[in-house]
């Protein structure tokens, strides 16, 4: 119980400059609802069950173009289907014998930032510590999109572009530290942007949603990588257990 | 659409909890092929790299101050990985350098 506890307090913290980088993030995501002719309370709902950038992003642009419930729904799972990869990887991140429970509240909010969190966790992933990084990060995330859609107009527009590029600087800092430490993750994310860069540039790709971009990258790359560097067991106790 | 939003919403949250909870719940064992560990252990990095370029450069109202976010993002997260620290430094070099332009 103690534990859990230091850890949800841990999660606290930690949620706190992911909160920040959500209020300013989901604040340009409340801007485009409002466009979109969503209402401030159905935005902040919005924002409030699906807790994605990119996924939403594309919900409001095909709400406001009043497409079909099916349509959307293959939408949202295309722009969402990395969260699927996230999800595999902490599934084994988390630990095996670990409650039902904690499995179903964690599926509500994987998203870039907490899954970079988690995953740089040294050991198994405590669910309390991720309880703790939610109940910080998710206020944040839908009172950014309520000030969107209610307030969005009154900031300078400097303000707004310097905003939008918050949510880069959390990826960085997620990457580039593990860049630091391994070779391999450095060529990795080397190429990955590469790769990224090239496919924006020819033509025949730059058609494609750069969210199905993103999930044809990460599967070549990441199949690439575990073929030429596969990785040894990461620690001794994990094959112990046996099957 | 005013009748359809909170449908809308409803598929919107419906499918996104799915993609994420499945994974989480079907999956309870420890997955022991190597090569399906380690294509999950390169997934993040790759993800969160193609993510941020080149879209960065395109998230300001100038290339040139996305490409010094960039920058200096990557410069204060080789030397101290803070979070915060890396967001507010690349999001004040937009600023200044959307001053200087």
């Amino acid at each position: 119980m103690n534990t859990n506890r230091k850890q949800f307090a841990r999660g606290l913290r930690v949620g706190v400059p992911i909160s920040l980088g959500y209020l300013a993030v989901s604040f340009t995501l409340g801007i485009t609802a409002k466009n979109a002719g969503l209402s401030a309370f159905q935005a902040t709902l919005t924002s409030l069950l699906v807790n994605a950038s990119a996924g939403q992003y594309a919900a409001f642009t095909a709400m406001a173009a009043q497409s079909g419930f099916l349509e959307i729904a293959i939408l949202e799972a295309v722009t969402n289907a990395r969260y699927i990869l996230m999800s595999c990887s902490l599934s084994q991140k988390l630990p095996p014998k670990g409650k039902l429970w904690h499995r179903l509240v964690i599926g509500f909010n994987v998203n870039d930032e907490l899954f970079g969190m988690a995953i740089a966790e040294p050991d198994k992933l405590n669910a309390w510590y991720y309880f703790g990084m939610m109940t910080v990060a998710m206020p944040g995330w839908a009172l950014g999109t309520f000030l969107g859609t209610s307030v969005g107009n009154v900031l300078p527009a400097n303000v707004v572009s310097a905003l939008s590029v918050g949510l880069y600087g959390m990826f960085l800092a997620v990457i580039i530290p593990a860049a630091k430490k391994s070779k391999i993750i450095l060529g990795v994310v080397a190429v990955s942007m590469a790769a990224s860069f090239a496919l924006d540039c020819i033509p025949l790709f730059a058609q494609v949603a750069s969210g199905t971009r993103i999930i044809l990258i990460t599967v070549v790359i990441a199949a690439g990588a575990a073929l030429l560097f596969p990785v040894k067991e990461e620690g001794e106790k994990e094959a112990e257990h046996g099957a | 659409m005013e009748p359809n939003v909170y449908l809308y919403i409803a598929v919107v949250a419906g499918v996104t909890y799915l993609i994420r909870v499945l994974p989480l719940t079907l999956i309870r064992r420890e997955i022991k092929n190597t090569f399906l560990r380690s294509f999950l252990y390169y997934v993040p990095y790759v993800t969160l790299a193609a993510m941020t370029f080149p879209a960065i450069l395109q998230a300001t109202d100038s290339v040139w101050s996305g490409l010094a976010a960039l920058v200096v993002g990557v410069i204060v997260a080789w030397c101290s990985g803070n979070l915060f620290l890396v967001a507010a430094s690349g999001c004040l070099v937009v600023f200044i350098v959307e001053l200087l332009l």
